[in-house]
Formats: C-alpha cells, structure tokens, sequence
C-alpha cells in the first residue's frame, strides 16, 4: 500500500502555483515529484518560502486555489509517497 | 493650509502623519484595503474610504484608486508615507495632474534619486565623494595596479558587466592583484561574457551613516544633523540612532555640508535624506539619495524637537523654511528599534497572527509608533513591521537603559518579534561602546545561508 501524505502550510500566507502570473504551475495533479521538488510558494509579510515535496511520489490532489490566502495549518496538497 | 489631506498609506506611518494632521487641524483621509478595514490608521482617521483587494498591487498601488478617492473626498494633498508609491515619480505627477499637491520631492528629483548610475554621475559632477574606483574598466594589471596604488589597498576587482557578485576579488596588497587579476578576468568572461573588469575600494567594515535634509521651495536646503543606521541585517536597518557615536562636530559640519550639497544637485524639496559609508578613516562616500520620509525619522525628531511630518505638510503648502542647523537646540540621544513580526530564532521567519496580550512601553524617554492594539490581527499581505520603539535620554547610557526597561516591558503574545533580539543587542558590549559597521549583527545571526535551497 502506497501511503498518503498531506501537506500544509507552515503558516498562514498567499499560496501561489505559479512562479509568475504567466507561467505554468509547478506542479498538476497526476505529475510524479522528487523530494524536495517545489510545489508552490507560500507568500506570508512580503516573504515568499518555497513549499517542497516531503518525500517523492505522485500528485493526487491540490487543495487550494491560486492566490488563495490560507491559514496555519491548511492542506494545500495530497501526495502518493513511492514505496 | 490645507484643510484636508490624504494618506495613502497604512501600520504606524498612515497613524503618525494622521497624528501630525489633527494637530495641525486638518481633516486627516485614509484609504484601506479590504484587509485592513479594522486597522488602527483607519479608526483614527477622521474619514476613511476602502481602495481595494487585500494584496497592494490591488489597492495601495492603484494610482487611480487613489486619486479618485482623493478626488471625491475633497482632499488638496496627498501624503504617501515611505514604501508603496512613495518613490514613484508617475505617481508624483499623477497627484499633480489632477490640480493635488504631492507632499515630497517633485517627480523628477524622484527620477534624479531614484536612478542609481545617473544619480553617481551627479553627485561626481557636484563634487560629492564617491567609492574611489577606475573611470572605467581598466585595460591591464598595470594599469590596475597604478589605480591601486592611487586609492590605496584594499581594492576589490569587479566585473563592469555586474554578474550578481561573481568576479568580485578582494586584494589587499599589490601581489594580490598581480595574482587575482586574471582569474577575476576569467570569471567575469565566464559569468557574463565580458572579461572587462574595474577596481573599486573595498571600504572595510564601514559605518552606515545618513543626514536628514528639508527643502523648500525658496531654493534654501538644510540638514538635521546624521542618523547612524549600522546595525542591519540584509540591507535592512534593525536599529538607528541620533546622533552617531561616530562623529565629532568637524566631521558631522563636514558631511552635513556635503549632504546640502547633494541635495541641491538634484534641487531638492520637501524631507529626504542623504547616506553615506564612513571608513574607519573617517572617509565618507555617497551611497544614495532617499526621496521619502524615512522609518528612522523619530531619532532626528527626538534630538532637534522638530516635527518632521509636520514640515513636510508646511513645506508642501509654501512655507519657507525659517532655521537651520546651527540654530536648533540639540540635545540628547535617541535611539530606535525595529519591531518585526519576525522570528530571530528561525531564520526570521514572518510571524503573522492575533495580538492576545497586548501591552504598550510608557515611561519617562519612551515613544513607540505603531499600528498595534489589543486583538488586532496582522495581515498576511504586507510589511512585518509593527511598531518602532524608540529611546530617549540626555546620554546614550541613559537611552540604552531607557530601550532596555522598554523592551522588557512590551508584551506583544503571542507574537514572535526581534524584541528579543534587541533586548540582546542592548547589553552587547560592543553596541554599548558604539563599535558597530554594517556587518556587526553576524556577531548575532552568524552565517546566514543566503541560499534557502539547501535547507533540510
């Protein structure tokens, strides 16, 4: 069995899938990520942090709108670990 | 005077310059954005309109917006705090072509300031010190070694073409260069495929040293006397204080003197402030012209008595300028800390939230501008500033200890802030000795990983 893990946010801030308004998101459901690859930026007080992969595996959801505020603690991502 | 003037902006510079306009008996106009409804600049303000989307580049940037709320409000000026659109020279005539008055410098002394080459171009041409370098790239090691002998060691080699800090060599004798100069040459060619590469001075360990000038509109510019703003981290000012430890009044008339004079090349108006490094030569160079109110002004405000905002609005409606230097009452010393909701203890994380306990610094020497109260709620949208306590006294002993009480009195919970960094910083020997340049605060944050990448 293949184990689910979920990512939240660190703290509260404005989530974006996107490097630039222009570009594509970092990642799509279905996309297979490394460890540590970026999934999207948390912008909190005018600083931008990098959300990563906690382990590699497949997207199977993305729990947040592009440039939605989220509190502490919210799901931004459902991640398929590899075995 | 005006009778009603906007503020577009928001935190403790939109509640000071409400402050300073209800003294002055003028009907004092807030914009908010849909984040901030609840904020303190928008309760204390005698009207207040909402301009927009909680992120800035959907309201406090809206040119339009604001213009428009100033317009129908009946506003005659428009104060813009610093940050946000305060440098913006579009902004400025903006203001200005719809028949408003723009409290700051006119919009091309902001253009003038704001370009950082051509502003170096004027102030050479205006006889201001600049970093000694090479007029351009230099062609050989001999002729980089004349023009190292010629500014004295050390010199950095750097890469005309920029390349983000590759190329940069620091030698600190002539062997040194002879050795550097061609590996720096490669490695400029290899970062950004020009192998031309200049000589600067290294200013060593150098103090952060700013003057606060007025202008009027008579032409006459003075300066307030310096602020010493050495203790930053990344570029950032943690901690400022009037006057400098640093300075004796030979040296304080002599860099006044030339921040006068950097003023008047860009014919500058209205409050800004003119910063330079100081070697520990007592070498000063220009670094920039800020065409704003500063974070920093409360220290010079302490020490002169003057109100700086205040001259900003008369300055802006046509008032000249009636004393200068020489002819206020310094006395004291003033010291300012940063309040940021940041964590020092992790890598100075931000640290929005729910203020829960609330509890302001008072007392004999204490002044603290912020936008805090009790059950106010930090935006994610915006600077992590929260207040700046500031210290007065007659000595600079006497203002440290005034800091440290303060600090210790100011309860923010549950809130993570650099309060407990400069509750360390006050009992540091060498900040109580005034030994400080702009790399002291490593002695606190040691090695700081400029690259998050390699996080774990």
């Amino acid at each position: 069995m293949s184990k689910e893990i979920e990512v939240k946010t660190p703290m509260s801030g404005v989530f974006y899938r996107k490097p630039a308004p222009d570009q594509a998101c970092f990642v799509e459901v279905g996309d297979i990520v490394k460890k540590k690859q970026t999934l999207a930026l948390l912008e909190t007080m005018k600083m931008f942090q990098k959300v990563k992969a906690p382990a590699a595996g497949k997207i199977v959801k993305v729990a947040a709108e592009n440039e939605q505020a989220l509190g502490d603690g919210a799901l931004m991502f459902v991640l398929e670990a590899e075995e | 005077m005006f009778k009603k003037i906007l503020i577009a902006n928001r935190g403790e510079i939109a509640v000071r310059v409400i402050r300073a306009c209800q003294e002055m008996e003028i009907h004092a106009i807030a914009v908010f954005s849909e984040a901030d409804a609840l904020s303190l600049h928008v309760t204390l303000a005698d009207e207040s309109h909402c301009i927009g989307a909680p992120p800035s580049a959907k309201s406090y940037l809206v040119i339009d917006n604001i213009i428009e709320v100033a317009k129908s409000s009946g506003a005659e000026a428009i104060h813009p705090g610093y940050g946000f659109l305060a440098e913006s020279a579009e902004f400025a005539r903006a203001v200005e072509a719809a028949g408003l008055v723009f409290i700051g410098p006119s919009a091309l002394t902001i253009e003038q300031a704001g370009d950082k080459i051509n502003a170096k171009r004027l102030m050479r041409q205006a006889g201001i010190p600049l970093i000694p370098s090479s007029e351009g790239g230099v062609a050989d090691l001999k002729e980089a070694a004349s023009i190292a002998d010629k500014i004295g060691y050390p010199v950095m080699i750097k890469a005309t073409g920029g390349g983000g800090g590759r190329g940069i060599r620091v030698c600190s004798d002539r062997a040194m260069l002879a050795e550097e100069f061609m590996i720096a040459k490669a490695e400029a060619k290899a970062a950004c495929g020009n192998d031309e590469v200049y000589i600067e001075k290294c200013v060593v360990d150098p103090r952060h040293i700013e003057f606060q000038i007025l202008g009027d509109h008579t032409g006459k510019i003075i300066h307030l006397g310096e602020r010493e703003c050495s203790v930053q981290r990344r570029f950032q000012k943690l901690i400022e204080e009037a006057p400098s430890p640093a300075l004796d009044d030979t040296m304080r008339s002599q860099m006044g003197e030339m921040a006068i004079k950097a003023a008047k090349a860009v014919n500058y108006t209205n409050a800004g402030t003119v910063e330079f490094l100081l070697d520990q030569a007592g070498n000063f160079y220009f670094i920039e012209i800020n065409s704003r109110i500063q974070v920093e002004h409360p220290v010079t405000e302490m020490v002169t008595g003057v109100d700086l905002v205040k001259q900003q609005i008369q300055i802006a409606n046509g008032t000249a300028l009636d004393f200068d230097y020489e002819s206020l009452s310094i006395r004291g010393w003033a010291i300012e800390c940063r309040i940021n909701a940041e964590n020092p203890d992790f890598n100075f994380m931000p640290c929005p939230g729910t203020i829960e306990h609330y509890r302001a610094p008072a007392g004999f020497g204490v002044r603290f501008e912020t936008q805090l109260y009790q059950g106010y709620s930090l935006p994610i949208y915006y600077d992590s500033m929260i207040g700046k306590l500031i210290a007065f006294d007659l000595t600079r002993e006497g203002a440290i200890k005034i800091m440290r009480r303060a600090l210790n009195e100011i309860c923010i919970d549950p809130l993570k802030s650099t309060i407990s960094l400069h509750a360390r910083i006050m009992e540091d020997t060498d900040f109580i000795n005034g030994d400080i340049h702009t790399g002291y605060i490593k002695k606190f944050v040691p090695d700081e990983d400029e690259d998050e990448d390699d996080d774990d």
